[in-house]
């Protein structure tokens, strides 16, 4: 089989892996001219789209598609009738290096079914990185999946070539991770989310005593580990989902939990919901991930036992602004910053912005263009200088029917 | 009227020069008309007064982010930056803060310039795309770019940095820049023939393009968002966005509707190990069993079971309340913080840490996530309940001497109902099943104290009663 029908196969079988990030990393580059490569660890770059939207950043290859894994979820599940191919070590570091070079990539994320063991599958993975990184110099971005219960030393030394490790939880909960994986053990995956935790722990200690002890702290993924849950394949609710995901964050400090909406695959199993993926939900849940993350919310306050869907109508904090107008209107002279971030259309900067703006000066609802926040959505919510809603306006059962006629929002940057 | 005719589009230095002489001598903006030399030659005509010489060497300071957003909003391509950038130095001379006033329209307008520059440098970083030009060693790569605004020189140091080991140009209508692997260089703008028109990797990009695209989830006005049109004629993979999209809808109800195949034959599994089954409780089979407890609902926001650890033989069980955080991801008892301070302890009472049992009357951690900590939360009785029968086996296969139950939640499992501290400490007690007992506080409380005299008070109380402990088995050693 020749390299680009094996990049076929294996960019098909490695397309359900939503992650693509390359920021969050050490700053590296190659200006003493002995290798090849930079990161770029404010803001990843995109150095392409595909018409589904989702940001090309990475060659996102696996190294074979052969799996003795049987995942009912999975285009490479062992039962699947698809093309297998394997990738030989020196093919995907050439790739890399080639695409690399012609400035079409960030770097590699390497996956792999699982073949023979746990161990040898990720002593693979490994040896590309290592190569990469050792015989090539290798600068740039690269991102290694992590095989559940691989040994210590295959892990450590995955952490010290790779920027991000990550392992997929798969599914929102352990019942049907039993049902649609039998050869996955939610334990040995949260388990191996524990020892990378611990393990990007020490580096970062020793990362911190590097200056006093003049000892060159070990380089373990300084961009973290990540991981990613299947959407809509079984019937978790939002509120299963959203507390898993809070517990990850809260229990392996992940960088990101990533939603994959259940999409059709080729020669896909019977047993599973084969329709268009709920790319909406997973559009809300990146959304209410956001506010638990970046804006204040406990996930409670997002959804519970009596609203365990988010809505698909309006965006989470809408809905949650709608569910409690006894807090609105908010004067934006006074409120302060946890309130301004609770109000529909208010992001992070234009909160930055009104708080510095309002020492100074009053603020109008002309200025709210200026300030990059949608009118309509938040006009209702807010006091301003030239602006008070209609009280009635707040009480209003039509309120709700304002914003439903909104285009969707794009999506985040991957 | 004074106009000020600056070296080139990106001469930020020369506009700096003149606007510095200008609000010295007091020319307000609406008296001044700026332009580029050899942009609009008519102007030259027109009578324009001597620009004034800095003579008094007069300075004034403005803020540095000021400078920063200059430097980069002068590279815009709108005409009137010059202009905007000279009202706004005007202005923040009387308004220092000026700049913090995001809603003022100038400063709104040469933020999003700024913005329009920095978003264009960096699709430039992301859309770039060299062609090979000869074969290995002695290659050189080249790439046609068309940028909206005055970038090539801002954006050239990534592609030095990233790409130092290579010979490359970037080639522009407006300018090109070239590294040689030791210096940048930059020539005047060339057009689009000169730069080469294939490579052949372009054909695998194309196919890794076309592979990693879900035809199942569409969303070009996503994708059109980030990657804009007017890239596409510069991007080898854009050709077949049009006939991706076209063919998407088909792709993806053949996946729906295909019939289902015969299950592939599955391959040769390496088979899960075996569970050794043993009739009589011994640690490391009790270990095994734990790790699938569910009898209370803690398991499931746990990582995992945290039994104890220690000698089979140990003299002494130590028995904590729960694992904590650090506990929990490591699956040892007595790894964190509290742990550090019980070997200190223990150390200091003479006893090696080595030689004893270290177990938990609880063996899953209990939390609530906060943001990315998690909040250690106090096991019910319910919970302690359920985990008993775990301590009770782990105390019948080990069959200590002496245990030692630090804090309440253990001296509630250790005596099988809620027992005082306070009251309790510091003397042996017997257990009904004829086994001794000692009661003291549990690390992580010393560890909470927030007075540094009592924390060290109470450590002191702690390691005497821990001496008790060290005693009796000196004591019960000897006796053997």
């Amino acid at each position: 089989m020749d390299v680009q029908r094996k990049l076929e196969i294996l960019a098909d079988a490695a397309k359900y892996d939503a992650s693509c990030a390359s920021s969050g990393t050490e700053k590296r580059d190659s200006r003493d001219g002995k290798g090849l490569g930079s990161t770029a660890p404010g803001m990843g770059i995109c150095h392409s789209y595909a018409p589904d939207g989702r940001c090309i950043s990475l060659l996102k290859v696996l190294l074979t598609n052969a799996c003795n894994y049987d995942c009912l979820y999975c285009v490479n599940r062992a039962s699947s009738n698809v093309p297998r191919a394997r990738f030989t070590v020196d093919e995907v570091v050439k790739l890399t290096i080639d695409f690399y070079r012609r400035n079409y990539i960030e770097g590699l994320f390497l996956s792999s079914g699982i073949i023979r063991s746990a161990d040898y599958t990720m002593e693979q993975v490994v040896t590309v990185a290592r190569k990469l990184r050792e015989e090539h110099r290798f600068r740039g971005y690269i991102h290694l999946k992590t095989i559940p219960e691989a040994d210590d030393a295959l892990i450590a030394e995955a952490g010290k070539y790779a920027d991000r490790l990550s392992i997929n939880i798969e599914m929102p909960q352990e019942e049907s991770l039993k049902a649609y994986a039998p050869e996955k053990d939610v334990r040995a995956i949260r388990r191996t989310m524990g020892r990378l935790r611990l393990k990007l722990d020490d580096a970062k200690e020793a990362k911190k005593a590097e200056v006093k002890s003049r000892v060159k702290a070990p380089r373990f993924a300084p961009a973290g580990q990540s991981t990613q849950m299947i959407v809509g394949a079984d019937a978790s609710s939002d509120q299963t989902i959203l507390t898993t995901s809070a517990n990850l964050y809260g229990s392996y400090n992940l960088k990101r939990v990533y939603y994959s909406a259940f999409s059709p695959i080729p020669d896909a199993s019977r047993a599973l919901p084969l329709r268009a993926p709920p790319l909406m939900r997973e559009h809300r849940l990146y959304q209410a991930d956001w506010l638990m993350r970046f804006y204040g919310f406990d996930t409670s306050e997002i959804v519970d036992q009596a609203t365990p869907m988010l809505a698909l109508d309006v965006d989470p904090k809408l809905a949650w602004a709608l569910r409690h107008r006894d807090r609105f209107p908010l004067d934006i002279a006074k409120a302060s910053r946890e309130e301004l971030l609770r109000v529909p259309g208010f992001g992070t900067k234009a909160v930055d912005r009104i708080i510095a703006t309002r020492r100074l000066t009053s603020i109008r609802s002309a200025d709210l263009a200026r300030l990059h926040i949608p009118r309509n959505k938040a006009l209702p919510f807010i006091i301003l200088s030239d602006h008070r809603p209609q009280p009635k306006l707040l009480e209003s059962a039509t309120l709700a029917e304002r914003f439903k006629p909104q285009a969707m929002q794009l999506g985040f940057d991957f | 009227m004074h106009i000020i005719t600056l070296g080139s589009e990106t001469d930020f230095e020369g506009w700096r020069k003149a606007a510095r002489a200008l609000a010295l001598q007091g020319i307000a903006p609406r008296d001044v008309t700026w332009n580029v030399r050899g942009t609009d030659p008519e102007l030259f005509d027109s009578r324009s007064d001597p620009l004034p010489e800095n003579s008094q060497g007069g300075a004034f300071n403005v803020p540095a982010q000021f400078v920063e957003m200059a430097q980069t909003a002068i590279l815009h391509r709108a005409p009137e930056r010059f202009a905007l950038l000279y009202r706004l130095l005007w202005r923040l001379r009387i308004n220092h803060d000026l700049l913090s006033l995001a809603t003022d329209p100038d400063v709104a307008r040469i933020r999003d310039m700024a913005k329009a520059v920095r978003r264009d440098e960096h699709k430039m970083h992301a859309f770039v795309r060299f062609r090979e030009i000869g074969r290995e060693r002695n290659s050189h790569f080249v790439a046609w770019f068309e940028p909206d605004h005055h970038i090539v020189e801002l954006a050239a140091p990534f592609f030095m940095r990233r790409f130092a080991d290579m010979e490359w140009s970037i080639l522009t209508p407006d300018l090109c820049a070239h590294w040689d692997g030791h210096a940048l260089s930059f020539t005047s703008g060339v057009s689009r023939d000169e730069a080469p028109s294939e490579d052949r990797l372009e054909e695998f990009w194309r196919s890794y393009y076309t592979s990693i695209f879900n035809p199942a989830r569409l969303k070009v006005k996503a994708m059109r968002a980030e990657m804009p049109k007017k890239y596409w004629r510069n991007l080898p993979e854009a050709s077949l966005i049009k006939p991706l999209i076209a063919s998407a809808a088909r792709v993806s109800h053949s996946m729906i509707a295909a019939e289902a195949t015969a299950p592939n034959k599955p391959q040769r599994r390496e088979q899960p190990m075996a569970r050794k089954s043993s009739s009589s409780d011994n640690l490391a089979t009790l270990r095994e069993e734990a790790a699938d407890c569910r009898a209370c609902p803690l398991w499931k926001d746990a990582t995992q079971t945290v039994f104890g650890e220690g000698p089979a033989h140990a003299p002494i069980m130590l028995v904590g309340e729960q694992p904590g955080d650090k506990e929990d991801l490591a699956g040892k008892p007595f790894v964190g913080p509290a742990g550090q301070m019980l070997d200190r302890a223990l150390k200091e009472a003479g006893i090696d840490r080595a030689k004893v049992y270290v177990t938990n009357a609880v063996k899953h951690f209990k939390f609530v996530p906060r943001g990315k900590i998690r909040l250690h939360q106090k096991p019910n009785t319910p919970e302690i309940r359920a985990c008993r029968s775990w301590y009770e086996r782990e105390l019948a296969a080990l069959n200590p001497t002496l245990v030692v139950a630090m804090g309440a939640t253990a001296a509630q499992s250790v005596f099988g109902k809620i027992t005082p501290i306070q009251k309790n400490r510091g003397r042996i007690v017997d257990l009904d099943d004829g086994r001794k007992a000692l009661v003291t506080v549990h690390p992580s409380y010393l560890l909470r104290l927030p007075d540094a005299d009592a924390k060290a008070r109470e450590y002191e109380h702690f390691v005497a009663d821990l001496k008790i402990a060290a005693k009796l088995l000196g004591a019960s050693a000897r006796a053997a």
